[in-house]
Formats: structure tokens, C-alpha cells, sequence
């Protein structure tokens, strides 16, 4: 069993506005293990980015915790001040955004800007936090880097800006490294660099990563394991396989459906909107847009029910009575590949038992 | 670069012209003599007069004798103080205005940018809300007004300062804080609005995210990017500066270019009246050419891309 290094238990947490207190974390829990990457995964307004922000401890001045803990190491992380807060951000726990274009200061070099983290965690006198900055510049593949170094960001491309907020969130060798819609505001193309990028450091810097994203087409790639939110709540998670090939909540079986494929002519849309998070369903918040919703859904909020020891989905689907549904075409064909896949790991593990 | 300068250069230039023959003209339709007592005088002493000024000449004789003055730097001399150029007068009036005008300027500006950016890292309690008011208040009360209540409040009743002239330190704090109290609340509102901004954008949660101290974003990354704009309002400063000095200075009995100008205005002495015009417009000019300059060499997107996106 690896060790967990980050662990969320019943995160509950609410925004104060003049329309009322919007419940944006209903109870999230989720777990990160040494060096593996979690993929968060919902539509946008689910809540991936409050989560991010609380595990940083830059939630927004109207928001407050309502319950629940942010266990790094073992220790609260909800607990901590203000002041050892910011000596675990960005040398402990670091983070990318999602817009590279608005995440550099325009008015400073970009070395300087690697270099701030270097300086304030390591206390590195400023020629050899700079040495030290041009050195992942150089390892996030900007060609060039001793020029560019004194440049500044309007200088250089959207990949390339995001590849130096890589730098800077990396320079500190983070164990966690959160990345919020890495690649959702860049060209495909730059897209499958930086994914590639990340990857590559990953494994050279030992990080964490928490990689969020409203698209799953980019996670399988990416990810270990998947969690999927959903109106404030994780819904479902599982191993990659397990949510790819074996999604068990109807809401997944939708994220999964409007993925665009090769032969696909339609591409297919969830129908209805998110539900109103100042008043959220007291059910399942996915309920008024489920044709498989029964109705228990519209009633009570399902728990969660195991799949296996890694999987998990909050589906009152899962319940011992429910009635069997018909999953749709698509989902069918992948629980195809995933008994096929389990069959011959199955027969790999005999021929290993025998041999 | 070169290119550009030149063409700038020409433009200042062409602008003072105008404002030259804008002025020129000008005081040629204003109603008034300069002579103190023209009942008293004799025909023949107001023709000598005339001769002396040559006042007597065709009008576009005047107006150009004066254009080939000003090119060679000869701004006339003065009808109030007899046979003073107008450039000694104003040359020998120069150092109050000027060190009071600088004064102003840094006490608004220093004390603004504190006063905005307090506001702005505190937004929506009630530390931005008085600073809010203060700053309309200092937008709103004209400097004339202000400069009695100081000298009657702070001079008269405390005697903590001299009520007016010119003499040490002392005597230049009441007018500098009459004078700068305008551009200080016009700075706390502009860097309010533009801090809130900037604090709000994206790089400055990735600088929160380094782990940055609160003082660390505000001071490295916030002010700097706040402070920029700043730059396009010395123009307006200078123009506030030197308008409030024709009331200051005169309040406060300072012997400085906006009280003569005053006293010239009253005593119609066209001369120097159109030389401090002159000098208010080059000055003008002149500041906002260095205002483009310094924009450019502290804001990196215009440095190279010469625009601003
Ligand atoms: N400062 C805030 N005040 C009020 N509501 C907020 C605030 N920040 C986020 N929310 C709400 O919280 C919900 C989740 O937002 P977010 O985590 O940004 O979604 P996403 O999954 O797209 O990242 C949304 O309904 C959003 O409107
Ligand atoms: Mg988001």
C-alpha cells in the first residue's frame, strides 16, 4: 500500500453572496498517493477549482469552510495560519492555472518570476536562485533559455508561458503539483506538448499531480485514477480503467457519451444545466437531467457503493434492489472492453500461478 | 526611435507656435492700457510710451517682431516694472514655484499611492470607505479654499506654521499641502481602482500560489503593475499644479510665477502675460513628450511593440 500524501475527508464549503450561501464542496472526499496523478474531472461550476483553492489556502474572502479536513501529512491543513500557509504554498504544494496568457506578471522578466519561489522558500541569495531558475527553464524545453531568460511574458507564446508557469511551479520541487485546466486554454496541438511536458517532469521531479480538467478526452493519458464531480460532490472514482470501461453513475455514462470519437457524426450533449448551488436538489443533484433517475433520486442522496476496492459511485443504480437498467450503446461497448480486459488479466495471473 | 522623436519635437513646436499667435492676438483684443494712470498722462507722454513699447506699430509689425523674440528667447520686457525683460522676471520668480510645485507633486503622489493602496488591500471595509471619502473630499474642495482654512485653522488659530510669505521650510508646508491635496485624491482614486484591478487578476494568485507574504505580492507585483498607468496623469498634474499656484502663491503671498502672472493680469501687462503663457505651454508640452517617453521605458509591452494591447 503506497502512502497517502494528501487526504480530503467530508470538505464542505460555502460561499457567502447577497443571494444567499452557494454550497459549492458538498461533502468531498478524495485521497492523493505518492507520486501518482488524480484526474478531477466535471463539467465547469462543478467545483474542481474551489477544491484546488482550498487545498492551497486561497479560497476567496466570501468563502468558509463549513466542515471537513485537508490532511497533508497527517496535519490539518485547515488548521494552519496564514503564515505557515505560505511556507507550504508553492514549495510543498504548487499549482498551474488554466490561462497562461493572464498568469505572468507582465511588467517582470520571466527569470525573475522562477526565481521568486527559490528565494522564498530556500532563501537562496538572488545569483543563485537566478542559476537555479535558468536551469528548469531550460529542462521545461525553452529553447534558448540563457536569452530568454531576461525577456518578459508578452515575449513569448501561449504554449511557451505555459511551460514557464510550469517552471515556476515546479522550481521548488512540489510533492504536489495541482494543475487546473492545464492545456483547456491552449491549441491541441500545444495541448499534447505540454501533457507530454508534465508527464516527463513528473517523473523526473517525483511530484503529485492533481490534474483537473472538464474534459475527459485528456485524462486517460494523464491519470491513474479519476474522480468525478459533479454540482459540489465527487459522484464516481475509480481507477482510469475502471472509470473508462466500468462507469456504474449515469452522469458519468454522460461525460463518457459526449466524448468525441473518430466514427461519431453527433456529438452528443447531457441535456439540462447544472443544478442551482444556493439551493441544491435534495437528492441526487443529477437527478432532473437522468433518464435512468428513479424515484429515490429525486428524494435522497445515494451513497456510495463499491465496485471494487478502488471504485466506487454514488448511484442508488448500485442498490442490491434497484431494478437492472440498460446502460446506452456506448457505455455497453465498454463494458465489453473492460470484461475483455479483465479476463485476460485474469488468464495473465493463472499463467503466472501455474508457470 | 530617432524618427519619432524628431516628428514629437516638430509637433511641440508647432503647438507653441499656436499658442503664441492664440495669445498674441488675444491680448491685442483685451479691453484696457497697460498704463497705471492714463487719465493723468499727457498725449505726448502716452505717444512716448507707445514709441518706447512700440505700441505705435501696424499690429503684424508687433506680431512678428514678438514670433522673431521668442525664437531668439527675447520674451519683451515689462510694462509693470520699468524696462525689466520679461525673462529676468520670470527667471528670478522660477525657484518658489518650482520648489513648491515639485513638493506638491511628490506629497501628493507618495501620500495618494499609500492612501489608494490601503483602499484597494482592504476593499469594501470601512478603511477603503474612508479613503473613498477622503479622496472625493481632497477631488472637491477647490485649493483656494483649502488654503484659507489651513492658514486660518493651522497658521492663525494653532500658529504652529507662518500664515504666509517666504522664508524657510516653514513657510512652503501650508501652500504645498494646499497645492498638492488635489493630485493626492486624484492618485488615491486612481491607484484604488487600478490596484483592485490588478489584485484580482490572475498573476497575483500565481504569486500568492509561490507562497509569497501579503506585503511581497502587493509590494513586487500589485504596485508596480498599479503604478504604471500613473504615469499618463502627470500631464493633468501639471496642469493642476500650475493653475494652483495663480491662487496659491497668491494666498500665501509667495513670490512665484503664478502670483506675477496674476499681478500681470490685473496691471494688463501683455508681455508678461504672454511669456508665462509661453513658459506654462512649453512647459506643458515638454512633460508630456517625457510623460510617452517614460511610459514606454517602464511599461515592457510598449517598450518593444511601441503599443500597449
Ligand atoms: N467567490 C465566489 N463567490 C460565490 N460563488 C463562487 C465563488 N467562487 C466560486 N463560486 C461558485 O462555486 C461553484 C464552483 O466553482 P468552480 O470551482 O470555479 O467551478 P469549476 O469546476 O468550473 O472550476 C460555482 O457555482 C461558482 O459559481
Ligand atoms: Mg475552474
Amino acid at each position: 500500500m503506497t502512502e497517502n500524501i494528501l487526504e480530503v475527508n467530508h470538505l464542505e464549503i460555502n460561499f457567502h453572496t447577497y443571494a444567499g450561501d452557494v454550497k459549492a464542496i458538498r461533502d468531498v472526499s478524495f485521497h492523493l498517493a505518492k507520486g501518482e496523478t488524480l484526474a478531477i474531472v466535471g463539467e465547469s461550476g462543478s467545483g474542481k477549482s474551489v477544491t484546488t483553492k482550498s487545498l492551497m489556502g486561497l479560497l476567496a474572502n466570501n468563502a468558509e469552510v463549513m466542515g471537513g479536513e485537508i490532511l497533508y501529512h497527517g496535519e490539518d491543513l485547515l488548521k494552519k495560519s496564514e503564515k505557515q500557509m505560505e511556507g507550504i504554498r508553492g514549495k510543498d504544494i504548487a499549482t498551474i492555472f488554466q490561462d497562461p496568457m493572464t498568469s505572468l506578471d507582465p511588467t517582470m522578466r520571466i527569470g525573475r518570476q522562477i526565481a521568486e519561489p527559490l528565494m522564498k522558500h530556500k532563501h537562496f541569495k538572488k545569483e543563485k536562485a537566478m542559476a537555479q531558475a535558468l536551469e528548469i527553464l531550460k529542462l521545461v524545453g525553452i529553447t534558448d533559455a540563457e536569452r530568454r531568460f531576461k525577456d518578459y511574458p508578452h515575449q513569448f507564446s501561449g504554449g511557451q508561458r505555459q511551460r514557464i508557469v510550469i517552471a515556476i511551479s515546479l522550481v521548488c520541487y512540489p510533492e504536489i503539483l495541482i494543475a487546473d485546466e492545464p492545456t483547456t486554454a491552449l491549441d491541441v496541438t500545444i495541448q499534447a506538448q505540454i501533457l507530454e511536458l508534465m508527464k516527463e517532469l513528473q517523473s523526473k521531479i517525483e511530484t503529485s499531480i492533481i490534474f483537473i480538467t472538464h474534459d475527459l478526452g485528456v485524462v486517460a493519458g494523464m491519470a491513474d485514477r479519476v474522480a468525478v464531480m459533479y454540482a459540489g460532490r465527487i459522484i464516481e472514482y475509480g481507477t482510469v480503467d475502471e472509470v473508462f470501461y466500468n462507469p456504474q453513475h449515469p452522469y458519468t455514462w454522460g461525460l463518457l457519451n459526449s466524448m468525441p470519437t473518430l466514427d461519431s457524426e453527433h456529438l452528443y450533449a447531457i441535456p439540462g444545466t447544472p443544478p442551482d448551488l444556493l439551493d441544491p436538489p435534495k437528492g441526487d443533484a443529477f437527478a432532473a437531467r437522468n433518464d435512468y433517475a428513479m424515484k429515490i433520486d429525486t428524494e435522497q442522496q445515494p451513497p456510495f457503493f463499491d465496485v471494487s476496492p478502488t471504485h466506487a459511485a454514488a448511484t442508488w443504480l448500485l442498490h442490491p434492489d434497484a431494478p437492472k437498467v440498460t446502460p446506452p450503446v456506448e457505455i455497453q461497448r465498454r463494458y465489453k472492453i473492460f470484461s475483455e480486459q479483465q479476463e485476460t488479466k485474469i488468464k495473465a495471473n493463472q499463467n503466472l500461478a501455474e508457470g | 526611435m530617432g524618427k519619432y522623436l524628431v516628428k514629437r519635437i516638430f509637433y511641440m513646436l508647432l503647438t507653441l507656435f499656436l499658442v503664441a499667435t492664440i495669445t498674441f492676438f488675444l491680448m491685442k483684443l483685451m479691453p484696457g492700457s497697460p498704463y497705471a494712470n492714463q487719465q493723468k498722462m499727457t498725449p505726448e507722454q502716452l505717444q512716448i510710451m507707445n514709441e518706447q513699447y512700440g505700441l505705435n506699430k501696424p499690429v503684424w509689425q508687433q506680431y512678428l517682431i514678438y514670433l522673431l523674440g521668442l525664437v531668439k528667447g527675447d520674451l519683451g520686457t515689462s510694462f509693470q516694472y520699468s524696462n525689466q525683460p520679461v525673462s529676468y522676471l520670470i527667471s528670478s520668480r522660477i525657484g518658489p514655484s518650482g520648489q513648491l510645485g515639485l513638493q506638491a507633486i511628490i506629497f501628493g503622489l507618495v501620500i495618494g499611492i499609500v492612501i489608494g493602496a490601503i483602499g484597494a488591500i482592504n476593499k469594501n471595509t470601512w478603511i477603503d470607505t474612508s479613503s473613498t471619502i477622503l479622496s472625493i473630499l481632497g477631488i472637491s474642495i477647490p485649493s483656494f479654499v483649502l488654503a484659507v482654512l489651513l492658514q486660518y485653522y493651522v497658521g492663525l488659530k494653532l500658529g504652529w506654521l507662518p500664515i504666509a510669505d517666504w522664508g524657510g521650510f516653514s513657510y512652503t508646508i501650508l501652500p504645498t499641502i494646499a497645492l498638492g491635496v488635489g493630485p493626492l485624491a486624484e492618485t488615491a482614486r486612481f491607484i484604488r481602482t487600478e490596484m483592485v484591478d490588478v489584485l484580482s487578476s490572475d498573476y497575483i494568485e500565481l504569486a500568492k500560489a509561490k507562497g509569497l507574504t501579503k506585503f511581497g505580492v502587493v509590494f513586487h507585483h500589485a504596485l508596480r503593475n498599479s503604478l504604471i498607468p500613473l504615469v499618463t496623469l502627470i500631464g493633468p498634474y501639471t496642469v493642476a499644479l500650475m493653475t494652483g499656484s495663480m491662487v496659491v502663491e497668491n494666498i500665501f503671498s509667495i513670490p512665484g510665477i503664478g502670483e506675477q502672472f496674476v499681478k500681470s493680469i490685473l496691471t494688463n501687462d501683455f508681455p508678461t502675460i504672454m511669456g508665462v503663457t509661453m513658459l506654462y505651454s512649453a512647459g506643458l508640452v515638454v512633460v508630456i513628450l517625457l510623460t510617452d517617453i517614460i511610459y514606454g521605458i517602464i511599461d515592457p509591452r510598449i517598450r518593444l511593440t511601441g503599443r500597449r494591447n
